[in-house]
């Protein structure tokens, strides 16, 4: 492959040029620049205190194009299943209707784009809407045509027939100047008639040509043998039916005799005193020269080509076009250089598809076009068939650089998913380098995030993003939110310190919040020892509030027992107990008793071995003593009760 | 690539560095004027300053971001020899309304004996752990052991690299394959100290970086160093700022099972771009590594891209235009509606320049014009001749600079 050197294009950034540096941070989308010196001794002066935010193309921002991303997305994503469905020579018509659907879209967008272009009031946005809708044809164009000689790839005969339509849809003008003649208060005697029986010539539509030149004939009834005879040529014109009885070769033997029908009339000057008549006899015969004489009409060299073909070479074979397109387009344009569009139809032409996408992606302001095609393209096995080794690779490099460019939009990269997800070697790689970096403005847009990312096992970063939730909303004191997106994370750490802060709000406040998560928790409190105890705490309080005083009193005796309870907290978890021990009926059994009062002698035991510290309030210190010798003596008066009441049942 | 908004940074002396927060939302912008600027992008796009604060008593250098999982955490390095850690605390509602936020100082990293030079954080999957390097040859790793505390870091390990160092970069990979593994460089000019780039790696058994690896065909000063995202790819890209753009592969070779060595790297080279003319001061990478960008003493910013058989060429070029914008703040506001609209009318030029190269005849809608047949409307075209044709207030746009140019290449063939 050999390597166009293309210029690297320049930005130019309001900053001084000499003497100082640009210094430049990559974004999302585009990058920082600022002007800084990298040797401050060398520095003269602070420098311009502006940073420049610079961004590729807009494309992607407006929102008619949007549409055009979106709806081709689809069509992406029901082409790679179309791979699996069917025995592969089945699959062309499917081919060829993907592309036809990707091309109407594009004339979609196109024809939305000019009704905006057309009612805008603003001259600026109508002119980049219209420069807009001008790279759509181009992109249309061109499509079509790969379309016609690569994915539908028509044989001799049905080649030229498309080539034919191809040409007719992309030069409609003279539908509007036939609407313009035929509105006239005389057809025949506009000014612009005679250029629209040409055009139809031209473009082989010899139907119309007839219908337009019987007026002609009606308003000069002198001449009415001679335009008899051109009508009598142009309905004898043959044309290849592909899906007739007719094979080929009787077509060219059919369509050579009509020819020779043409050049006798030539011989014969049979229209010699009709100018007009001449010509389009002459244009019937492929007569160069006379072609040549309509470039205004044709207006373009592949109008020629297509045109040339129809009367010179009708059954012409895919293999011969590459001879006859460049000979057009030296012919048309003579001294003047090709443009890049007329490089890209030419080495389609030539059927060098490589060189169409390479030079599609130069020419191209956008990667829609070449990703897509490419793709098409690669699935019809057409970039292994033309020997490009890197086939898949080129087609995966395309889609990556369309998708990742969706990324940088903050509602298009849902669609960049998808053809990530189509590109076997790069695609879950980049996926998960550009999913982490949407920024989670919302919890929703998190969900939304998490959703793909647990949809393809992205574990790494389901726990990334899950752990900045729950960090920022630690931050911003929202613990029922931290918590539950730190269960989701499975971060038992995390979880941990947020049960701990659950816990000391309950101790300041005596109330919990966030009812209703701790209330569900399930199996996810076992995430974490602390988050155990805290919902099971929250399970103490509901029994409590519900009134099941024995449930209650077992449970809370049990997150003690079983050291499931924080020893900071048995303070807190005995005091819970004193009502319970007051209440008239029984709740404690005896030997339940006896675990309490073990659990209230460890506590002070352990208390007593830490020497009361100096710094500790006199007051704080008697509420303690006060709250144990309550305990005690409510210990002891349930354990009486306690026992008086298994001895009498026994009994 | 255009233009698309000036930001007046308003700093009083010459801006260092510039990061982005991970997300994108947030920038920090630190200045030889000793402060630190936290702006953060609203709904609009719009930049807003929320913060700016002295942080230090000499230039910063640095300003860096830790990863969101630890909240919004910054820190920063400086000629006054230190490194900080700064966290934004949610403020009361005052500030808030305000529009400000505060962030207040955790740690003060004075170890270093000289102007701290870098500061970066170490890859998430590591811990909250930060990195400085010096003008004194050292490299230091703390650790925040307690991510809810940042007032407390250990420095974990003291590395000497024996020459001055200007820049470090962790490798971002996170694969169990790979241990913790960083890059350092030195600006020491002196050819005859040998290589200018050292590779470390950690060794699990003793606990301790060990050098893996000297570059030693780069023998010039070393202004930065950049490890490229890994993509799940069997060896490591590093992209060197210095005399030159150079772009390294380190391949790593087959470890004997007995040996606890650190790991031994074939070094190739994959490109080297003399085109900065002289030195080169910063390189780095975009998300996915497909784009380098580095920028030296031609001014310029270059932006390097590699096709799809791994071929480097610069595909992009970032240029100071010698007009400077200038403003002190108390224009800033006017400044920056002036440079909006005119930004805008620009954007609009030359996003389209390619359609313009592509059919010439857009504009000219002659009869018979070879592309005529390509032409919207009539009711289109009188409305872009009715455009009223706006020169722009500074030659930014190529296509006033080079009218006879054939082909423009696109900003999008750099896949920006």
């Amino acid at each position: 492959m050999e390597e166009v050197d293309v210029e690297p294009a320049v930005t130019n950034i309001p900053a001084a040029g000499q003497g100082k540096h640009l210094g430049f941070a990559w974004g999302p989308g585009g990058i920082l620049v600022y002007e800084t010196h990298h040797q401050p001794k060398e520095a003269k002066g602070p420098g311009s205190p502006y940073i420049h935010e610079v961004r590729k193309d807009e494309d992607i921002y407006s929102p008619i194009l949007r549409k055009l991303f979106n709806e081709s997305h689809h069509i992406f994503v029901g082409l790679q299943t179309i791979r699996d469905e069917l025995p592969s020579k089945n699959k062309k018509p499917q081919f060829v209707s993907v592309s036809k659907n990707y091309r109407s879209i594009i004339r979609a967008c196109m024809e939305e784009l000019q009704q905006v272009a057309v009612s805008s009031q603003d001259a600026e946005v109508a002119s980049q809407y219209g420069d807009q809708v001008s790279i759509l044809l181009a992109i249309e164009l061109i499509w079509n045509l790969c379309e016609v000689l690569f994915i539908d790839a028509a044989p001799a005969g049905s080649l030229l027939l498309h080539l034919l339509d191809w040409v007719r849809l992309h030069k409609a003008d003279v539908d509007e100047k036939t609407r313009e003649v035929l509105q006239s208060e005389s057809p025949a005697e506009h000014h612009n008639y005679w250029d629209v029986v040409v055009s139809y010539v031209l473009q082989g539509r010899l139907e119309e040509a007839r219908q337009m030149l019987v007026k002609q004939a009606n308003i000069q009834p002198a001449a009415r043998n001679m335009y008899k005879l051109m009508d009598t040529l142009l309905s004898k014109m043959p044309f290849y039916n592909p899906s007739g009885t007719q094979t080929l070769t009787e077509f060219d033997v059919k369509w050579r005799h009509w020819h020779e029908e043409v050049d006798r009339c030539l011989q014969d000057n049979s229209f010699a005193s009709s100018q007009h008549l001449e010509t389009i006899c002459k244009i019937l015969a492929g007569d160069e020269d006379t072609l040549l004489e309509q470039k205004d009409l044709l207006s373009t060299w592949y109008h020629f080509l297509v045109t040339r073909l129809l009367y010179c070479h009708p059954t012409v074979k895919p293999t011969e076009l590459h001879y006859y397109a460049q000979s057009c387009l030296t012919m048309f344009l003579e001294t003047s250089a090709p443009e890049p569009l007329d490089s890209i139809l030419l080495a389609a032409f030539e059927f060098d598809i490589h060189q169409v996408i390479k030079d599609c992606s130069i020419a191209l302001n956008n990667w829609w076009f070449v990703a897509h095609l490419t793709d098409l393209l690669d699935h019809c096995n057409l970039l292994q068939s033309h020997n490009l080794h890197f086939g898949s690779n080129l087609r995966e490099f395309l889609l990556l650089e369309y998708a990742s460019g969706l990324f940088t939009h903050h509602s298009l990269w849902q669609l960049a998913v998808d053809y990530f997800d189509h590109c076997p070697e790069f695609g879950h790689v980049y996926l998960e380098l550009q999913i982490e970096r949407v920024s989670l403005d919302t919890e929703r847009k998190a969900l939304k995030v998490l959703r793909i990312c647990e949809q393809r096992q992205m574990s790494e970063q389901v726990r990334s993003i899950c752990k900045i939730m729950a960090m920022r909303a630690l931050k911003n004191n929202r613990l029922g939110s931290a918590l539950s997106w730190s269960i989701r994370a499975k971060d038992a750490a995390f979880a941990t310190l947020i049960s701990e802060r659950f816990l000391q709000d309950y101790c300041s406040k005596g109330t919990f919040s966030d009812l209703d998560l701790i209330d569900n928790l399930g199996p996810a409190m076992l995430l974490s020892d602390r988050l155990t105890f805290l919902g099971k705490y929250r399970e103490f309080h509901k029994l409590y509030g519900e009134k099941r005083f024995t449930e209650a009193a077992k449970l809370l005796l049990s997150l003690m027992m079983a050291k499931i309870a924080p020893r900071s907290f048995w303070m807190t978890l005995l005091t819970d107990a004193l009502p319970l021990l007051e209440q008239k009926e029984v709740i404690f059994s005896a030997d339940q008793t006896y675990e309490l009062m073990c659990c209230l002698e460890e506590l002070t035991s352990s208390l007593n071995k830490t020497a009361p510290s100096p710094d500790q309030p006199m007051q704080d210190e008697d509420i303690e003593v006060t709250k144990v010798e309550l305990l005690r003596l409510a210990l002891a008066r349930n354990l009486a009760m306690a026992i008086v009441k298994e001895g009498t049942v026994e009994a | 690539m255009f233009v698309a908004k000036s930001i007046a940074a308003d700093h009083k002396d010459l801006i260092h560095d510039v990061s982005y927060d991970f997300h994108g939302r947030r920038m920090a912008t630190c200045s030889s004027d000793q402060s630190v600027k936290v702006w953060d992008k609203s709904e609009n796009g719009e930049w807003h300053c929320t913060a700016s604060w002295k942080t230090h008593s000499g230039s910063v250098w640095r300003v860096t971001w830790a990863h969101p999982e630890f909240g919004q955490v910054l820190a920063s390095c400086s000629f006054d020899r230190t490194a900080a850690v700064w966290e934004e605390i949610v403020g009361e509602s005052n500030d808030k309304q305000r529009g400000q936020s505060h962030w207040i100082k955790r740690t003060t990293l004075v170890d270093s004996r000289t102007s701290v030079t870098d500061v970066k954080f170490a890859p998430k999957h590591m811990g909250l752990m930060l990195t400085t390097c010096s003008a004194d040859g050292v490299v230091r790793i703390y650790e925040a052991p307690d991510v809810m505390n940042l007032s407390q870091w250990s420095l974990q390990h003291e590395i000497s690299c024996k020459l001055s160092c200007s820049c470090i970069s962790w490798n971002p990979s996170s694969s169990r394959a790979h241990p913790p593994m960083f890059a350092v460089g030195s600006d020491d000019s002196n050819v005859a100290y040998g290589g200018k780039v050292q590779i470390y790696e950690y060794n699990e058994n003793t606990r301790k970086y060990a050098k893996a690896e000297t570059l030693m065909t780069v023998t010039d000063a070393v202004h930065d160093i950049a490890f490229a995202p890994n993509l799940g790819r069997s060896f490591h890209v590093l992209a060197i700022a210095t005399k030159d753009v150079r772009i390294f592969k380190l391949v790593p070779l087959r470890k004997e099972s007995t040996s606890s060595g650190p790991t031994k790297f074939e070094v190739q080279i994959v490109a080297q771009f003399d085109n900065h003319n002289s030195q080169v001061w910063r390189v780095s990478w975009n998300i996915t590594s497909t784009l380098l960008a580095s920028s030296g003493d031609d001014g310029c910013v270059r932006l390097w891209k590699a096709n799809y058989m791994d071929n480097w060429k610069c595909t992009g070029i970032l240029k100071g235009d010698g007009s400077p914008l200038t403003g002190s703040s108390g224009q800033l506001t006017a400044m920056s509606t002036m440079m909006g609209s005119s930004l805008q009318s620009q954007s609009a030029i030359n996003g389209m320049s390619a359609g313009r190269y592509f059919f010439p005849a857009l504009d000219s809608p002659r009869v018979g014009s070879r592309y005529g047949h390509l032409l919207p409307p009539p009711s289109l075209i009188e409305n872009c001749e009715a455009e009223p044709i706006q020169p722009p207030p500074q030659p930014q746009v190529q296509i006033y600079r080079h009218p006879s140019r054939a082909l423009l290449p696109l900003p999008e063939a750099e896949g920006l």
